[in-house]
């Protein structure tokens, strides 16, 4: 080497992984590096990803809880017509808690746990792209969480419905700070969800195992992509909206106000804009949880990954195309509808690409009926007919019928929990071990099974017909006479039969982490990455970077997976590769523990709080939040630089 | 099918059959894709389960396929476009044939819908011989009617599942629906976009009859209103025309003449009181007109603790008001 | 934190809370049990001569005072009553203006509310058989806040109508002065 070369070579003298440095020796190091720090600065502290990512899913998961209890209250106030169980105030109040809290606290929220946790270990790396800003989204989220549910218990939470259309939510008849606690939510939660999908197109991109090209990720990694893009594409529409009506009720603009030249549709469209992919950026993680746990139950290879993967991108594609079929009601011109019939219709045909190519795997493979596999099989049962009736929907003919209907609601739960939350559930059993390193009871796994699916079908399935026979959407009770007894009862029925299911899944996790079987790295023999290191897994993740040659590394090469080596041990650091076939590139710092993530997120979070308000509250408060994301960046001498790599 | 008064199911109007025949072309396709669907999962599981050769990681042969699915997928696919174009195709040519309606309309109304009543006016007829109700519409059978939509407050919308889809009724915006009803019959019609507290009760009384029985109730509505003949409903008429209730209700024919409530010129002809919160009885009036909030709490008639002699008065005349 | 004891923190929050309540957004739909049938006020206890005691608050004001559903239902009642027939949305013509500090009978809600209520000198109708106490104290509320009186927090910004006053969350605070009759 020349002495210019030997300059800018990296030094050899510091500890890297490598042939001499390996095994326990290399552990004992890594740890000590990637370890947060002790106590409670240090949990406020971590940047771990799988800190990270565990906590979204827990507070999500508790979000479920709440929002599934309100969701039992309102079935026992309809289980009979004209009943008194809930006045109307408080109905109003429950149903807009229960939508908002699963739409936006739970259901985005926990696949972007799953997401957080899991990418950084299916694709080979050791941290996510940028650690803090993922942990101050954390702190943005559970903030909004208490914002909205604090003032739920405090008597001034909204009820203007999940979708708060204005002017109900506007200054005049919102009454009080209900429909601004809402808004302000929603900015909470969307400034989080991007943040998160920010860092994970980054972290997909950019930081992938060298070997794994885009044609080798796995499927869960692909929806985790197009999901983050969606996110980036979708949130602002709605935060936009929310903070046009936080304006109209605070400072009196006109952006809803008919009468000023404003317009109440206004509303509908940016929130539908953002209404219609959300929905699809819940449901495609879902189909990503599908097609990982479909080659493991199998022992196959998924048939026609590139056709699953055109399909998610087509369905993200063509999901941002459709929002109008919420708004068939309105009155807008006919043609245009038509245009948003054929549309809906044809957003079907990708996802039943991707069906046809589960089945297939499953066909020319050998399923075993462990837990996770059950719940594909309640899926595909149950999903399809969300899928059909909304094709039925889709049909403007048809939707003007069933529009704001207990149809929807059938139409809406069949889809979000048969397609989502049934994955979900599978998924959290197939990576339990992993994050936990216990597996969960296999016989309470498929009891709680049973009796989730068969509830789900006995509270949800009847409201196709209570909406056929006329009960409108958001009414806390209904005249008897209609026949709407019947179905109304038998689903109050199944919400407690689903609830049980749901308690028994909660005690289930709970139980096994003292007392379930402990868990191998491998316990169900899967194929990809995360299946290679401990379970659960250390804080550096692999003690070195793998090198991947195929779609099924673990399957492929079962013995010892290739790796690469020369990351630093003292310092933290990961490599980056190339976007599209992932050759190594440099080595790069990852960022250190740090406080100032929580702090930003506490001086943000009073700022949007005292903002709904004072107006003046945006600028005042702007000055500690700008302080403490001075002290975020600032940049600090001691670290190495990127290093180049030498192949 | 249903016989009920507020379904989907009913198909008595052009528009409400044609949604019962489009909608079940569409289940009986949607039902033969599910057990086409499930039947392959079915099958898959069965064969997965039996198969002497399965193409698996432990036989080394996870990455090989059956050649028999390529053919399979392009012809799922096939079918899928196919079905899909059917079912679009068919949506269109409802909507044309719903929107054919319009083209005609021998009747004209316009409801204005509020928190949470409906104010409804016939729009055929001259300024002088206005028709104004509230609550409630009736129609000819075999007449195409059009109604305009519309809304001073918050956005709501008109759902008469017998007879048609819904409509929604937006500030700032005038919509229309076309109804061409073609059973005799009582229907109920019921707000479908949530509008504040009361949503649950803003319902409508349709009433389709024949041409002469509609003709006959115009004229009936025309007419100002019946006067009081005995003591307690002139009493009754002197607290209405003097006290709170005219402040928000008006009475043809008397100085009540408040522009924020129902009309109630011809209230006891309705079939409901409230806009569908009860059935029209003298109980209910009683009850109504004692402590309209605890029958409809929020809603804007307020509880005006009338004394018993007051009350009796008040009934007396509101039944009056044929 | 582990999360037993975040859970425990949030059900010991979750008591207090439970325990507080916010009086803001309560909604008082059936108005105090026959309330509606006691006078609105004692009046004329509420007009005194300008440097005596004044007579204390009426206990109802507490209910309707910052309540944003008094507030609200008074808005409405403001616009369907076509109180600005005279008061032109507060700057007054043929009546006089509800958005400064002068206040002929009082600037009190319950003074207000006697003033609806009974009826006043040169043009304004008595109220009280047209529209229940409750109804004029929550028309009270709101024209309270046209001169800033109320906790902002309680008030609308503006009512979906055509814009004709500044944003009442904006709106300063007007003392409010006992006028001299004299100097009318």
């Amino acid at each position: 080497m020349t002495a210019a070369e030997k300059a800018k070579a990296p030094p050899i003298d510091v500890p890297r992984d490598g042939p001499d440095l390996t095994g326990d020796k290399l552990a004992a190091a890594l740890e000590a590096t990637w370890m947060r720090p002790p106590g409670l600065i240090g949990w406020l502290s971590s940047v771990d990803h799988k800190d990270i990512g565990r906590r979204y899913i827990i507070t999500a998961l508790t979000f479920l809880a709440l929002a599934g209890a309100l969701a039992v209250a309102m079935r026992m106030q309809l289980s009979k017509p004209d009943n008194d169980l809930i006045g109307a105030a408080r109905y109003d109040e429950i149903f807009t808690m229960h939508g908002t809290t699963m739409m936006f606290l739970f259901a985005v929220p926990v696949m972007q746990g799953m997401q957080i946790y899991l990418t950084p270990l299916m694709v080979g790396t050791r941290n996510m792209a940028f650690p803090r800003l993922t942990a101050f989204s954390y702190y943005m989220y559970l903030a909004g969480g208490c914002l909205l549910w604090v003032s739920f218990i405090l008597n001034m939470g909204p009820d203007v419905g999940w979708f708060a259309y204005p002017p109900l939510s506007g200054p005049q008849y919102g009454v009080g700070k209900g429909p601004d606690v809402w808004a302000q939510m929603i900015t909470f939660t969307e400034v989080a969800g991007l943040a998160v999908a920010v860092t994970l197109v980054a972290t997909i991109l950019k930081q992938r195992a060298p070997g794994m090209t885009l044609a080798r990720m796995p499927l869960f990694v692909w929806t985790t992509l197009v999901v983050s893009l969606m996110v980036i594409f979708a949130l602002p529409s709605v935060a936009l909206a929310s903070g046009m009506l936080l304006s109209d009720r605070l400072v009196g603009t006109q952006f809803f106000n008919p009468a000023e030249r404003g317009d109440a549709l206004l509303w509908q469209h940016l929130f539908w804009f953002f209404g219609h992919p959300e929905v699809y950026i819940i449901f495609l993680p879902a189909t990503g949880f599908l097609s990982e746990i479909i080659p493991t139950f199998c022992r196959r290879s998924i048939f026609g990954y590139p056709i699953i993967v055109m399909s998610v991108v087509a369905t993200a594609i063509l999901a941002f195309g459709l929002w109008v079929h919420h708004m068939f009601a309105t009155g807008l011109p006919r043609i245009g509808y038509s245009f948003y019939t054929a549309a809906s219709m044809s957003v079907s045909i990708p996802t039943g690409l991707q069906l046809f190519c589960w089945i297939a795997t499953i066909w020319q493979g050998r399923p075993r009926f462990e837990v996770p596999f059950l719940y594909v099989i309640a899926f595909i049962f149950t999903f399809v007919i969300g899928g059909l009736s909304g094709v039925i929907i889709a049909a403007v003919p048809l939707d003007l019928q069933l529009h704001d209907t207990y149809f929807i609601v059938a139409h809406l739960h069949y889809v979000l929990i048969g397609g989502a939350v049934f994955p979900l559930l599978g998924a959290i059993t197939y990576w339990y071990p992993k994050f936990t390193g216990r597996m969960l009871s296999d016989a309470l796994g498929k009891i709680a099974f049973w009796l989730i699916f068969l509830g789900f079908q006995l509270a949800f399935f009847p409201m196709h017909l209570s909406g056929l026979l006329g009960m409108p959407r958001r009414v806390y009770t209904y005249p008897a006479g209609m026949g709407l007894e019947l179905p109304n009862m038998l689903s109050s029925i199944g919400s407690l039969v689903v609830s049980a299911a749901v308690l028994l899944f909660v005690l289930n996790m709970l139980l096994s982490l003292k007392a379930g079987r402990i868990a191998p790295p491998n316990p169900w023999a899967a194929p990809s990455l995360e299946w290679a290191t401990t379970s659960p897994p250390p804080p550096y993740n692999f003690p070195h970077i793998p090198v991947v040659e195929s779609r099924t590394p673990l399957w492929d090469s079962p013995e010892t997976l290739p790796v690469v080596h020369g990351l630093r041990v003292e310092h933290r650091e990961l490599l980056l590769t190339s976007v599209l076939a992932a050759g190594p590139e440099t080595r790069e710092p990852s960022a250190e523990p740090s406080p100032w993530p929580f702090i930003s997120a506490a001086a943000v979070t009073v700022m949007f709080i005292s903002s709904m308000f004072s107006p003046w509250a945006v600028l005042i408060g702007a000055v500690p939040a700008t302080i403490a994301l001075i002290a975020w960046f600032w940049p600090k001498s001691a670290l190495p630089h990127p290093e180049p790599v030498i192949s | 099918m249903s016989s009920g008064f507020q379904t989907a199911l009913g198909g008595e109007a052009l528009e409400s059959s044609n949604f019962l025949t489009l909608f079940i072309v569409f289940l009986i396709v949607s039902a033969v894709m599910y057990l086409l669907i499930v039947a392959a999962l079915m099958l898959g599981l069965w064969r997965g389960r039996s198969s002497d050769e399965p193409l698996t990681v432990e036989a080394g042969r996870h990455h090989a396929t059956n050649p028999m699915f390529r053919p399979a997928l392009i012809g799922w696919t096939a079918l899928v476009l196919v079905g899909l174009v059917a079912l679009t195709i068919g949506s269109f040519f409802t909507d044309r044939s719903n929107a054919s309606v319009a083209r005609n309309p021998q009747l004209t109304l316009k409801i204005v819908a509020h928190q949470w009543w409906w104010d409804v006016q016939y729009t055929t007829h001259e300024a002088s011989n206005a028709v104004r109700t509230a609550n409630e519409i009736h129609l000819p059978v075999g007449v195409p009617a059009e109604i305009t939509l519309e809304s001073d407050n918050v956005i709501h919308s008109l759902w008469i599942p017998n007879l048609a889809g819904k409509q929604d009724l937006i500030p700032g915006r005038v919509t229309d629906i076309q109804l061409l009803p073609r059973k005799v019959g009582t229907y109920r019609g019921q707000c479908a976009e949530f509008c504040g507290v009361q949503h649950a009760h803003m319902a409508l009384d349709v009433t389709v009859q024949s041409k002469a029985d509609f003709e006959r109730w115009v004229a009936a509505q025309q007419r100002v209103a019946f006067a009081p003949t005995t003591p307690l409903q002139i009493a009754g008429y002197r607290y209405v025309t003097t006290h709170e209730c005219s402040s928000c209700h008006s009475i043809a024919g008397t100085t009540a003449n408040g522009q924020v409530a129902p009309d109630l010129t011809h209230f006891a002809s309705r079939r409901s009181i409230a806009a569908g919160t009860m059935p029209m009885s003298t109980g209910n009036l009683y009850g109504w007109v004692a402590d309209p909030q605890s029958q409809k709490p929020g809603n804007h008639m307020p509880t005006m603790g009338l004394s018993p002699t007051e009350l009796h008065a008040v009934v007396a005349y509101l039944e009056v008001l044929k | 934190m582990s999360s037993l004891c975040r859970n425990s923190c949030l059900a010991a929050l979750a008591v207090a809370a439970l325990l507080g309540g916010c009086d803001r957004q309560e909604r008082y739909s059936r108005g105090k049990p026959l309330g509606e049938t006691v006078p609105v006020s004692g009046s004329p206890d509420t007009i005194f001569p300008g440097k005596s005691t004044p007579p204390p608050l009426d206990p109802r004001a507490a209910a309707y005072e910052g309540n944003a559903y008094a507030i609200a239902q008074g808005q409405q009642l403001f616009n369907w009553m076509n109180c600005s027939g005279c008061h032109s949305n507060g700057g007054g013509g043929m009546g006089p203006a509800l958005m400064d500090g002068q206040w002929r009978y009082g600037g009190r809600i319950d003074q207000i509310a006697a003033s609806i209520s009974e009826g006043r000198p040169n043009g304004m109708p008595a109220w009280r058989s047209k529209l229940t106490a409750d109804q004029i104290w929550q028309l009270a509320a709101y024209v309270r806040t046209l001169s800033g009186q109320e906790r902002k927090d309680a008030v609308s910004a503006r009512a979906d109508t055509m814009s004709n006053t500044p944003p009442e969350t904006q709106t300063v605070r007007q003392p409010i002065k006992q006028a001299d009759s004299a100097q009318q």
